[in-house]
Protein backbone atom coordinates (compact mmCIF):
# COMPACT_ATOMS: atom_id res chain seq x y z
CA UNK A 1 0.00 0.00 0.00
CA UNK A 2 2.72 2.45 1.05
CA UNK A 3 6.27 2.35 -0.26
CA UNK A 4 9.12 2.20 2.23
CA UNK A 5 9.92 5.88 1.65
CA UNK A 6 6.30 6.86 2.24
CA UNK A 7 6.00 4.77 5.41
CA UNK A 8 9.24 6.30 6.62
CA UNK A 9 7.92 9.85 6.08
CA UNK A 10 4.68 9.00 7.90
CA UNK A 11 6.46 7.39 10.84
CA UNK A 12 8.95 10.25 11.09
CA UNK A 13 6.18 12.84 10.99
CA UNK A 14 4.36 11.14 13.86
CA UNK A 15 7.58 10.97 15.93
CA UNK A 16 8.48 14.60 15.23
CA UNK A 17 4.99 15.84 16.08
CA UNK A 18 4.64 13.69 19.19
CA UNK A 19 7.98 14.84 20.54
CA UNK A 20 7.16 18.43 19.70
CA UNK A 21 3.83 18.35 21.56
CA UNK A 22 5.24 16.41 24.52
CA UNK A 23 7.97 18.93 25.20
CA UNK A 24 6.03 22.09 24.48
CA UNK A 25 2.85 21.18 26.38
CA UNK A 26 4.15 21.87 29.92
CA UNK A 27 5.73 25.11 28.70
CA UNK A 28 2.49 26.11 26.97
CA UNK A 29 0.52 25.52 30.20
CA UNK A 30 3.04 27.65 32.06
CA UNK A 31 2.89 30.42 29.44
CA UNK A 32 -0.92 30.31 29.43
CA UNK A 33 -0.90 30.58 33.22
CA UNK A 34 1.42 33.57 33.16
CA UNK A 35 -0.65 35.29 30.47
CA UNK A 36 -4.01 34.56 32.11
CA UNK A 37 -3.11 35.15 35.75
CA UNK A 38 0.20 36.99 35.83
CA UNK A 39 0.52 40.69 36.51
CA UNK A 40 3.93 42.07 35.71
CA UNK A 41 5.42 44.87 33.65
CA UNK A 42 6.18 43.76 30.12
CA UNK A 43 3.31 41.29 29.99
CA UNK A 44 2.10 42.72 26.67
CA UNK A 45 5.59 42.27 25.28
CA UNK A 46 5.67 38.66 26.48
CA UNK A 47 2.24 38.09 24.95
CA UNK A 48 3.52 39.44 21.63
CA UNK A 49 6.66 37.31 21.79
CA UNK A 50 4.64 34.12 22.36
CA UNK A 51 2.39 34.92 19.41
CA UNK A 52 5.20 35.98 17.09
CA UNK A 53 5.48 32.65 15.18
CA UNK A 54 1.82 33.05 14.25
CA UNK A 55 2.47 36.23 12.27
CA UNK A 56 6.06 35.75 11.08
CA UNK A 57 6.73 33.91 7.80
CA UNK A 58 7.74 30.34 8.80
CA UNK A 59 10.94 30.72 6.79
CA UNK A 60 11.92 33.63 9.02
CA UNK A 61 11.30 31.51 12.12
CA UNK A 62 13.48 28.77 10.65
CA UNK A 63 16.18 31.29 9.84
CA UNK A 64 16.08 32.74 13.37
CA UNK A 65 16.33 29.21 14.76
CA UNK A 66 19.39 28.63 12.61
CA UNK A 67 20.94 31.80 13.98
CA UNK A 68 20.28 30.77 17.56
CA UNK A 69 20.40 26.96 17.52
CA UNK A 70 22.72 26.31 14.55
CA UNK A 71 26.10 24.82 15.44
CA UNK A 72 27.61 28.30 15.24
CA UNK A 73 24.68 29.98 17.00
CA UNK A 74 25.15 30.78 20.71
CA UNK A 75 22.64 28.23 22.07
CA UNK A 76 23.41 25.58 19.45
CA UNK A 77 27.14 25.94 20.10
CA UNK A 78 26.64 25.64 23.86
CA UNK A 79 24.48 22.51 23.51
CA UNK A 80 26.97 20.88 21.12
CA UNK A 81 30.04 21.68 23.21
CA UNK A 82 28.56 20.60 26.54
CA UNK A 83 26.08 17.85 25.70
CA UNK A 84 27.02 16.81 22.19
CA UNK A 85 23.52 17.73 21.08
CA UNK A 86 23.07 18.97 17.54
CA UNK A 87 19.69 20.39 16.56
CA UNK A 88 20.17 21.90 13.10
CA UNK A 89 19.54 19.35 10.30
CA UNK A 90 18.37 16.64 12.74
CA UNK A 91 14.97 15.19 13.55
CA UNK A 92 15.21 16.73 17.04
CA UNK A 93 15.65 20.07 15.26
CA UNK A 94 12.54 19.34 13.18
CA UNK A 95 10.66 18.86 16.46
CA UNK A 96 12.02 22.15 17.79
CA UNK A 97 10.93 23.99 14.66
CA UNK A 98 7.41 22.53 14.72
CA UNK A 99 7.16 23.18 18.49
CA UNK A 100 8.00 26.85 18.07
CA UNK A 101 5.56 27.24 15.20
CA UNK A 102 2.65 25.49 16.95
CA UNK A 103 3.31 27.03 20.38
CA UNK A 104 1.00 30.07 20.02
CA UNK A 105 -1.92 27.88 18.92
CA UNK A 106 -1.44 25.66 21.93
CA UNK A 107 -1.13 28.57 24.37
CA UNK A 108 -4.27 30.22 23.00
CA UNK A 109 -6.43 27.14 23.49
CA UNK A 110 -5.09 26.50 26.99
CA UNK A 111 -5.38 30.13 28.02
CA UNK A 112 -9.03 30.28 26.99
CA UNK A 113 -9.77 27.17 29.04
CA UNK A 114 -7.87 28.55 32.02
CA UNK A 115 -9.72 31.84 31.91
CA UNK A 116 -13.00 29.95 31.96
CA UNK A 117 -12.13 28.22 35.26
CA UNK A 118 -14.16 29.71 38.14
CA UNK A 119 -11.66 31.22 40.55
CA UNK A 120 -14.25 30.91 43.28
CA UNK A 121 -13.62 27.17 43.19
CA UNK A 122 -9.92 27.77 43.80
CA UNK A 123 -10.79 30.02 46.73
CA UNK A 124 -13.00 27.26 48.09
CA UNK A 125 -10.09 24.83 47.77
CA UNK A 126 -7.89 27.27 49.69
CA UNK A 127 -10.32 27.42 52.58
CA UNK A 128 -10.23 23.61 52.60
CA UNK A 129 -6.48 23.61 53.13
CA UNK A 130 -5.09 23.22 49.61
CA UNK A 131 -1.83 25.05 48.82
CA UNK A 132 -1.02 26.58 45.43
CA UNK A 133 0.38 23.49 43.67
CA UNK A 134 -2.24 21.25 45.23
CA UNK A 135 -5.00 23.58 44.01
CA UNK A 136 -3.60 23.60 40.51
CA UNK A 137 -3.33 19.83 40.32
CA UNK A 138 -6.65 19.01 41.96
CA UNK A 139 -8.94 21.81 40.75
CA UNK A 140 -7.59 24.07 38.00
CA UNK A 141 -5.89 21.50 35.77
CA UNK A 142 -8.77 19.00 35.72
CA UNK A 143 -11.24 21.80 34.95
CA UNK A 144 -9.16 23.16 32.07
CA UNK A 145 -8.29 19.72 30.71
CA UNK A 146 -10.58 19.90 27.65
CA UNK A 147 -8.74 23.07 26.61
CA UNK A 148 -5.32 21.51 27.17
CA UNK A 149 -6.41 18.56 25.06
CA UNK A 150 -7.72 20.79 22.31
CA UNK A 151 -4.45 22.73 22.37
CA UNK A 152 -2.42 19.55 22.11
CA UNK A 153 -4.45 18.25 19.16
CA UNK A 154 -4.27 21.55 17.27
CA UNK A 155 -0.53 21.71 17.91
CA UNK A 156 -0.07 18.09 16.82
CA UNK A 157 -1.91 18.76 13.57
CA UNK A 158 0.08 21.95 12.97
CA UNK A 159 3.33 20.07 13.71
CA UNK A 160 2.48 17.41 11.14
CA UNK A 161 1.86 20.10 8.57
CA UNK A 162 4.70 22.49 9.31
CA UNK A 163 6.78 23.09 6.22
CA UNK A 164 8.71 26.37 6.05
CA UNK A 165 10.39 26.38 9.45
CA UNK A 166 11.31 22.69 9.24
CA UNK A 167 12.84 22.82 5.78
CA UNK A 168 14.82 25.96 6.69
CA UNK A 169 16.14 24.81 10.07
CA UNK A 170 16.27 21.03 9.68
CA UNK A 171 16.49 20.67 5.91
CA UNK A 172 14.85 17.92 3.84
CA UNK A 173 16.74 14.73 4.70
CA UNK A 174 14.81 11.49 4.04
CA UNK A 175 14.56 9.40 7.20
CA UNK A 176 15.90 12.21 9.37
CA UNK A 177 13.90 15.38 8.80
CA UNK A 178 11.67 14.66 5.84
CA UNK A 179 8.19 14.82 7.31
CA UNK A 180 4.98 14.37 5.29
CA UNK A 181 4.69 17.88 3.82
CA UNK A 182 8.36 17.84 2.86
CA UNK A 183 7.95 14.42 1.23
CA UNK A 184 4.88 15.66 -0.63
CA UNK A 185 6.82 18.69 -1.82
CA UNK A 186 9.66 16.51 -3.04
CA UNK A 187 7.28 14.08 -4.75
CA UNK A 188 5.68 16.96 -6.65
CA UNK A 189 9.11 18.16 -7.75
CA UNK A 190 10.06 14.67 -8.95
CA UNK A 191 9.00 13.45 -12.46
CA UNK A 192 6.26 10.75 -12.16
CA UNK A 193 5.91 11.57 -8.44
CA UNK A 194 2.25 12.62 -8.76
CA UNK A 195 0.86 9.31 -7.51
CA UNK A 196 3.09 9.38 -4.45
CA UNK A 197 2.15 12.99 -3.72
CA UNK A 198 -1.54 12.09 -3.96
CA UNK A 199 -1.15 9.12 -1.62
CA UNK A 200 0.76 11.17 0.96
CA UNK A 201 -1.74 14.03 0.71
CA UNK A 202 -4.60 11.60 1.31
CA UNK A 203 -2.70 10.24 4.29
CA UNK A 204 -2.33 13.75 5.74
CA UNK A 205 -6.06 14.35 5.41
CA UNK A 206 -6.87 11.03 7.10
CA UNK A 207 -4.50 11.72 10.00
CA UNK A 208 -5.83 15.25 10.52
CA UNK A 209 -9.40 14.03 10.48
CA UNK A 210 -8.67 11.18 12.90
CA UNK A 211 -7.01 13.64 15.26
CA UNK A 212 -10.03 15.91 15.25
CA UNK A 213 -12.41 13.02 15.89
CA UNK A 214 -10.27 11.69 18.70
CA UNK A 215 -10.09 15.04 20.46
CA UNK A 216 -13.84 15.49 20.09
CA UNK A 217 -14.49 12.09 21.66
CA UNK A 218 -12.09 12.76 24.54
CA UNK A 219 -13.46 16.25 25.18
CA UNK A 220 -16.99 14.87 25.23
CA UNK A 221 -15.97 12.22 27.73
CA UNK A 222 -14.37 14.82 30.00
CA UNK A 223 -17.38 17.10 29.74
CA UNK A 224 -19.70 14.23 30.56
CA UNK A 225 -18.16 13.98 34.01
CA UNK A 226 -18.80 17.64 34.84
CA UNK A 227 -21.99 18.47 32.94
CA UNK A 228 -25.57 17.46 33.62
CA UNK A 229 -26.48 13.90 32.60
CA UNK B 1 -13.32 33.82 71.53
CA UNK B 2 -13.09 35.36 68.09
CA UNK B 3 -11.97 38.94 67.68
CA UNK B 4 -12.35 40.70 64.39
CA UNK B 5 -11.19 44.17 63.57
CA UNK B 6 -11.10 44.94 59.88
CA UNK B 7 -10.30 48.06 57.95
CA UNK B 8 -10.53 48.02 54.21
CA UNK B 9 -11.11 50.63 51.55
CA UNK B 10 -12.62 49.47 48.28
CA UNK B 11 -13.15 52.39 45.96
CA UNK B 12 -15.58 54.77 47.65
CA UNK B 13 -16.60 52.16 50.22
CA UNK B 14 -14.85 52.04 53.57
CA UNK B 15 -15.16 49.09 55.90
CA UNK B 16 -14.17 49.71 59.48
CA UNK B 17 -15.71 47.10 61.70
CA UNK B 18 -14.73 45.57 65.02
CA UNK B 19 -16.57 42.95 67.03
CA UNK B 20 -16.02 39.83 69.06
CA UNK B 21 -17.98 36.64 69.16
CA UNK B 22 -18.12 33.49 71.22
CA UNK B 23 -18.61 29.79 70.75
CA UNK B 24 -22.24 29.97 69.66
CA UNK B 25 -23.84 31.17 66.46
CA UNK B 26 -23.22 34.84 65.77
CA UNK B 27 -25.21 36.47 63.01
CA UNK B 28 -23.62 39.15 60.92
CA UNK B 29 -26.69 41.06 59.86
CA UNK B 30 -27.03 43.92 57.41
CA UNK B 31 -28.25 45.00 54.03
CA UNK B 32 -26.58 43.89 50.81
CA UNK B 33 -23.47 45.95 50.28
CA UNK B 34 -23.06 46.68 54.00
CA UNK B 35 -19.68 44.95 54.01
CA UNK B 36 -20.64 41.60 55.51
CA UNK B 37 -19.04 39.50 52.79
CA UNK B 38 -15.83 41.50 52.93
CA UNK B 39 -15.62 40.78 56.66
CA UNK B 40 -16.09 37.07 55.98
CA UNK B 41 -13.40 37.13 53.30
CA UNK B 42 -11.03 38.96 55.63
CA UNK B 43 -11.56 36.37 58.36
CA UNK B 44 -10.99 33.56 55.85
CA UNK B 45 -7.93 35.32 54.46
CA UNK B 46 -9.35 35.70 50.95
CA UNK B 47 -9.13 39.48 51.25
CA UNK B 48 -6.23 41.26 52.87
CA UNK B 49 -7.44 44.09 55.11
CA UNK B 50 -5.63 47.44 55.06
CA UNK B 51 -5.46 47.34 58.81
CA UNK B 52 -6.80 45.63 61.91
CA UNK B 53 -6.56 42.24 63.51
CA UNK B 54 -8.21 38.86 63.22
CA UNK B 55 -7.80 36.47 66.11
CA UNK B 56 -9.41 33.09 66.71
CA UNK B 57 -8.75 31.61 70.13
CA UNK B 58 -5.05 32.11 70.82
CA UNK B 59 -4.07 32.15 67.15
CA UNK B 60 -3.58 35.42 65.34
CA UNK B 61 -4.55 35.12 61.67
CA UNK B 62 -3.94 38.70 60.79
CA UNK B 63 -2.34 41.63 62.54
CA UNK B 64 -1.42 44.65 60.47
CA UNK B 65 0.71 46.12 63.25
CA UNK B 66 2.74 42.93 63.76
CA UNK B 67 2.78 42.10 60.04
CA UNK B 68 1.10 38.76 60.52
CA UNK B 69 -0.98 37.34 57.71
CA UNK B 70 -1.58 33.60 57.82
CA UNK B 71 -2.38 32.07 54.41
CA UNK B 72 -6.00 31.00 53.91
CA UNK B 73 -5.05 27.36 53.49
CA UNK B 74 -3.39 27.31 56.91
CA UNK B 75 -6.13 29.13 58.86
CA UNK B 76 -8.45 26.19 59.30
CA UNK B 77 -11.53 28.30 58.77
CA UNK B 78 -14.41 26.57 57.02
CA UNK B 79 -16.43 28.66 54.59
CA UNK B 80 -19.86 27.92 53.16
CA UNK B 81 -20.33 30.18 50.15
CA UNK B 82 -23.64 31.51 48.94
CA UNK B 83 -23.27 29.61 45.67
CA UNK B 84 -21.98 26.38 47.26
CA UNK B 85 -18.90 26.15 45.05
CA UNK B 86 -18.83 22.38 44.95
CA UNK B 87 -16.13 21.01 42.68
CA UNK B 88 -18.01 19.99 39.51
CA UNK B 89 -15.50 17.35 38.45
CA UNK B 90 -15.77 15.36 41.66
CA UNK B 91 -18.47 13.20 43.19
CA UNK B 92 -20.14 14.33 46.42
CA UNK B 93 -17.92 11.88 48.30
CA UNK B 94 -14.72 13.34 46.86
CA UNK B 95 -15.98 16.86 47.53
CA UNK B 96 -16.59 15.92 51.16
CA UNK B 97 -13.20 14.28 51.48
CA UNK B 98 -11.32 17.19 49.91
CA UNK B 99 -10.87 19.16 53.10
CA UNK B 100 -11.02 16.07 55.33
CA UNK B 101 -7.97 14.49 53.68
CA UNK B 102 -6.02 17.74 53.90
CA UNK B 103 -6.81 18.46 57.56
CA UNK B 104 -3.96 17.96 59.99
CA UNK B 105 -4.21 16.58 63.48
CA UNK B 106 -7.08 14.84 65.19
CA UNK B 107 -10.27 14.45 63.18
CA UNK B 108 -12.99 15.43 65.60
CA UNK B 109 -15.68 15.71 62.96
CA UNK B 110 -16.25 12.32 61.39
CA UNK B 111 -17.50 11.50 57.92
CA UNK B 112 -20.36 9.42 59.32
CA UNK B 113 -21.55 12.12 61.72
CA UNK B 114 -21.62 14.77 59.01
CA UNK B 115 -23.40 12.72 56.36
CA UNK B 116 -25.84 11.62 59.04
CA UNK B 117 -26.68 15.00 60.53
CA UNK B 118 -26.99 16.64 57.11
CA UNK B 119 -28.87 13.72 55.56
CA UNK B 120 -26.55 13.36 52.58
CA UNK B 121 -25.49 9.70 52.90
CA UNK B 122 -27.56 8.75 49.86
CA UNK B 123 -25.94 11.40 47.64
CA UNK B 124 -22.32 10.30 47.96
CA UNK B 125 -21.84 8.91 44.45
CA UNK B 126 -23.73 11.74 42.72
CA UNK B 127 -22.17 14.66 40.87
CA UNK B 128 -22.88 18.23 42.02
CA UNK B 129 -24.76 19.06 38.79
CA UNK B 130 -27.39 16.47 39.57
CA UNK B 131 -28.13 17.86 43.04
CA UNK B 132 -30.94 20.25 43.94
CA UNK B 133 -30.06 23.66 45.36
CA UNK B 134 -30.80 22.53 48.91
CA UNK B 135 -28.80 19.33 48.58
CA UNK B 136 -25.89 21.28 47.16
CA UNK B 137 -25.79 23.62 50.15
CA UNK B 138 -25.98 20.71 52.58
CA UNK B 139 -22.99 19.09 50.87
CA UNK B 140 -21.15 22.43 50.95
CA UNK B 141 -21.77 22.67 54.71
CA UNK B 142 -20.59 19.08 55.14
CA UNK B 143 -17.46 19.70 53.12
CA UNK B 144 -16.57 22.74 55.26
CA UNK B 145 -17.25 20.88 58.52
CA UNK B 146 -15.11 17.92 57.49
CA UNK B 147 -12.09 20.16 57.00
CA UNK B 148 -12.06 20.24 60.83
CA UNK B 149 -12.44 24.03 61.06
CA UNK B 150 -11.97 26.01 64.27
CA UNK B 151 -14.57 28.42 62.98
CA UNK B 152 -17.30 28.03 60.40
CA UNK B 153 -18.20 31.00 58.22
CA UNK B 154 -21.53 30.81 56.46
CA UNK B 155 -21.94 33.56 53.87
CA UNK B 156 -25.66 33.84 53.10
CA UNK B 157 -25.91 30.10 52.46
CA UNK B 158 -29.66 30.30 51.88
CA UNK B 159 -29.79 33.46 49.77
CA UNK B 160 -29.88 31.65 46.44
CA UNK B 161 -32.71 29.32 47.47
CA UNK B 162 -36.48 29.72 47.36
CA UNK B 163 -38.63 29.81 50.50
CA UNK B 164 -39.50 26.11 50.36
CA UNK B 165 -35.85 25.04 50.18
CA UNK B 166 -34.93 27.51 52.93
CA UNK B 167 -37.53 26.03 55.25
CA UNK B 168 -36.18 22.58 54.37
CA UNK B 169 -32.58 23.53 55.23
CA UNK B 170 -33.02 25.55 58.42
CA UNK B 171 -33.62 22.50 60.66
CA UNK B 172 -30.28 21.06 59.50
CA UNK B 173 -28.49 24.33 60.23
CA UNK B 174 -30.06 24.58 63.67
CA UNK B 175 -28.30 21.39 64.72
CA UNK B 176 -24.79 22.31 63.53
CA UNK B 177 -23.53 24.34 66.47
CA UNK B 178 -24.70 21.98 69.20
CA UNK B 179 -23.82 18.85 67.23
CA UNK B 180 -20.26 19.73 66.23
CA UNK B 181 -19.35 22.42 68.78
CA UNK B 182 -17.79 24.75 66.23
CA UNK B 183 -18.37 28.50 66.52
CA UNK B 184 -20.37 29.80 63.58
CA UNK B 185 -20.37 33.24 62.03
CA UNK B 186 -23.57 33.39 60.00
CA UNK B 187 -24.00 36.16 57.45
CA UNK B 188 -27.54 37.04 56.50
CA UNK B 189 -29.91 39.81 55.62
CA UNK B 190 -33.00 37.76 56.46
CA UNK B 191 -34.35 38.37 59.95
CA UNK B 192 -36.16 35.01 60.12
CA UNK B 193 -32.91 33.06 59.58
CA UNK B 194 -31.15 35.09 62.25
CA UNK B 195 -34.02 34.52 64.67
CA UNK B 196 -33.95 30.77 64.13
CA UNK B 197 -30.21 30.24 64.22
CA UNK B 198 -28.29 32.91 66.08
CA UNK B 199 -27.65 33.50 69.75
CA UNK B 200 -25.77 36.74 69.14
CA UNK B 201 -25.99 39.34 66.47
CA UNK B 202 -23.71 41.99 65.00
CA UNK B 203 -25.53 44.65 62.99
CA UNK B 204 -23.49 46.07 60.12
CA UNK B 205 -24.33 49.11 58.10
CA UNK B 206 -22.25 50.94 55.55
CA UNK B 207 -19.13 49.17 56.70
CA UNK B 208 -19.61 49.88 60.38
CA UNK B 209 -20.89 47.93 63.37
CA UNK B 210 -24.01 49.73 64.58
CA UNK B 211 -25.03 47.30 67.31
CA UNK B 212 -23.77 44.05 68.77
CA UNK B 213 -24.81 41.73 71.56
CA UNK B 214 -27.15 38.87 72.33
CA UNK B 215 -30.11 38.58 69.98
CA UNK B 216 -32.60 39.45 72.72
CA UNK B 217 -30.61 42.51 73.81
CA UNK B 218 -30.11 43.90 70.34
CA UNK B 219 -33.71 43.44 69.29
CA UNK B 220 -34.94 45.06 72.50
CA UNK B 221 -32.93 48.22 72.00
CA UNK B 222 -35.16 51.07 71.07
CA UNK B 223 -32.27 53.25 69.98
CA UNK B 224 -31.17 51.25 66.96
CA UNK B 225 -29.97 53.71 64.35
CA UNK B 226 -32.24 54.19 61.35
CA UNK B 227 -29.69 52.35 59.25
CA UNK B 228 -30.40 49.16 61.20
CA UNK B 229 -34.14 49.58 60.74
CA UNK B 230 -34.39 46.58 58.43
CA UNK B 231 -33.46 44.44 61.42
CA UNK B 232 -36.88 45.30 62.77
CA UNK B 233 -37.06 45.85 66.47
CA UNK B 234 -39.17 43.67 68.67
CA UNK B 235 -39.11 41.61 71.82
CA UNK B 236 -37.87 38.05 71.89
CA UNK B 237 -39.44 35.89 74.53
CA UNK B 238 -38.45 32.49 75.84
CA UNK B 239 -41.62 30.46 76.24
CA UNK B 240 -42.95 27.13 77.43
CA UNK B 241 -45.93 25.44 75.85
CA UNK B 242 -48.60 25.32 78.60
CA UNK B 243 -51.66 23.97 76.87
CA UNK B 244 -53.33 23.54 73.52
CA UNK B 245 -56.93 24.51 72.96
CA UNK B 246 -57.62 22.61 69.77
CA UNK B 247 -61.31 23.46 69.66
CA UNK B 248 -60.57 27.18 69.59
CA UNK B 249 -57.37 26.80 67.61
CA UNK B 250 -55.11 28.39 70.20
CA UNK B 251 -51.92 27.49 72.03
CA UNK B 252 -51.19 28.96 75.45
CA UNK B 253 -47.61 29.84 76.29
CA UNK B 254 -46.03 30.75 79.59
CA UNK B 255 -43.69 33.72 79.20
CA UNK B 256 -42.06 36.42 81.26
CA UNK B 257 -44.97 38.66 80.29
CA UNK B 258 -47.49 36.15 81.64
CA UNK B 259 -49.69 33.92 79.51
CA UNK B 260 -49.56 34.51 75.77
CA UNK B 261 -52.03 33.08 73.28
CA UNK B 262 -51.10 32.36 69.73
CA UNK B 263 -52.56 30.42 66.81
CA UNK B 264 -52.31 26.68 67.41
CA UNK B 265 -48.82 25.29 66.87
CA UNK B 266 -47.71 21.69 66.79
CA UNK B 267 -45.33 21.50 69.71
CA UNK B 268 -45.49 19.05 72.63
CA UNK B 269 -46.63 20.35 76.00
CA UNK B 270 -43.77 21.66 78.11
CA UNK B 271 -41.44 22.22 75.12
CA UNK B 272 -39.52 25.47 74.94
CA UNK B 273 -39.37 27.89 72.07
CA UNK B 274 -38.70 31.54 71.47
CA UNK B 275 -41.18 33.89 69.92
CA UNK B 276 -40.72 37.35 68.55
CA UNK B 277 -43.23 40.14 68.97
CA UNK B 278 -42.37 42.87 66.49
CA UNK B 279 -42.70 46.44 67.70
CA UNK B 280 -44.97 47.26 64.77
CA UNK B 281 -47.50 44.66 65.93
CA UNK B 282 -47.96 46.06 69.43
CA UNK B 283 -50.73 48.61 69.98
CA UNK B 284 -51.01 50.80 73.08
CA UNK B 285 -54.16 51.84 74.95
CA UNK B 286 -54.57 53.84 78.09
CA UNK B 287 -57.24 51.52 79.49
CA UNK B 288 -58.36 47.94 78.92
CA UNK B 289 -60.61 47.85 75.88
CA UNK B 290 -63.69 45.66 75.82
CA UNK B 291 -65.17 43.89 72.82
CA UNK B 292 -61.92 43.62 70.93
CA UNK B 293 -60.52 40.78 68.82
CA UNK B 294 -57.03 41.06 70.26
CA UNK B 295 -56.23 38.00 72.40
CA UNK B 296 -53.22 39.25 74.32
CA UNK B 297 -53.79 42.25 76.54
CA UNK B 298 -51.06 43.18 79.01
CA UNK B 299 -50.93 45.79 81.74
CA UNK B 300 -47.59 47.53 81.70
CA UNK B 301 -45.62 50.66 82.36
CA UNK B 302 -43.83 52.85 79.83
CA UNK B 303 -40.10 52.80 80.48
CA UNK B 304 -38.62 54.66 77.58
CA UNK B 305 -39.73 56.57 74.51
CA UNK B 306 -37.86 57.53 71.42
CA UNK B 307 -38.83 59.49 68.34
CA UNK B 308 -37.94 57.95 65.02
CA UNK B 309 -37.94 59.61 61.61
CA UNK B 310 -41.24 59.71 59.71
CA UNK B 311 -43.24 60.73 62.80
CA UNK B 312 -43.01 57.39 64.53
CA UNK B 313 -42.45 56.84 68.24
CA UNK B 314 -40.92 53.67 69.60
CA UNK B 315 -41.46 52.79 73.23
CA UNK B 316 -40.44 50.10 75.65
CA UNK B 317 -43.11 48.86 78.01
CA UNK B 318 -42.37 46.77 81.10
CA UNK B 319 -44.84 43.90 81.41
CA UNK B 320 -44.64 41.36 84.25
CA UNK B 321 -41.00 40.23 84.34
CA UNK B 322 -40.32 41.20 80.76
CA UNK B 323 -40.94 43.96 78.26
CA UNK B 324 -42.51 44.71 74.93
CA UNK B 325 -41.51 47.15 72.24
CA UNK B 326 -44.12 49.14 70.40
CA UNK B 327 -44.06 51.50 67.48
CA UNK B 328 -46.89 53.95 67.09
CA UNK B 329 -47.39 57.26 65.32
CA UNK B 330 -46.22 60.42 67.03
CA UNK B 331 -49.80 61.66 66.86
CA UNK B 332 -51.07 58.65 68.84
CA UNK B 333 -48.32 59.04 71.41
CA UNK B 334 -49.29 62.67 71.89
CA UNK B 335 -53.01 61.84 72.09
CA UNK B 336 -52.39 59.29 74.87
CA UNK B 337 -49.90 61.67 76.49
CA UNK B 338 -47.35 58.85 76.78
CA UNK B 339 -44.38 59.46 79.01
CA UNK B 340 -42.06 57.26 81.09
CA UNK B 341 -43.76 55.88 84.18
CA UNK B 342 -47.25 55.94 82.71
CA UNK B 343 -49.44 52.85 83.19
CA UNK B 344 -50.65 51.58 79.82
CA UNK B 345 -52.18 48.53 78.19
CA UNK B 346 -50.27 46.75 75.42
CA UNK B 347 -52.25 44.80 72.83
CA UNK B 348 -50.81 42.00 70.70
CA UNK B 349 -52.79 40.10 68.08
CA UNK B 350 -52.19 36.35 68.27
CA UNK B 351 -51.69 36.00 64.54
CA UNK B 352 -48.93 38.62 64.59
CA UNK B 353 -46.65 36.59 66.84
CA UNK B 354 -43.80 35.14 64.92
CA UNK B 355 -41.60 32.22 65.67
Amino acid sequence: MLSDAEAQALWLSLIVATRSVTFSLPLAVLAAWVLARGRFPGKTLFDGFVHLPLVLPPVVVGYLLLLGFGTRGPIGHFLYENFGVRLAFTSAGASLATAVMSFPLMVRAIRLALEAVDRGLEDAARTLGAGALDRFASITLPLMLPGVLAGAVVAFAASLGEFGAVITFASNIPGETQTLPLAIYQAIQTPNGDAMAARLATLSIVIAFAGLLLSEVLARRIRATTAAP
Amino acid sequence: MIEVQVKKTLGAFTLDAAFACGAGVTALFGRSGAGKSTIVKAVAGLVRPDGGRVQVGDTTFFDAARRINVATERRGVGVVFQDGRLFPHMTVRRNLRYGYDRARGEKRVTFEAVTDVLGISSLLERRPVSLSGGERQRVAVGRALLSQPRLLLMDEPLASLDEVRKAELLPYFEKLNTEFRIPILYVSHAIDEVMRLASDVVLIDEGRVVAAGSLADVTSRIDLPPAAESFGSGAILECRVESHDASRGLTNLATALGPVKLALIERPLGSRLSIRIAARDVAIASERPTKISVQNIFDGKVIELRSLPNHIVRLKVAVGGGYLLSEITAEAAARLDLKPGLQVVALVKSVAIGR
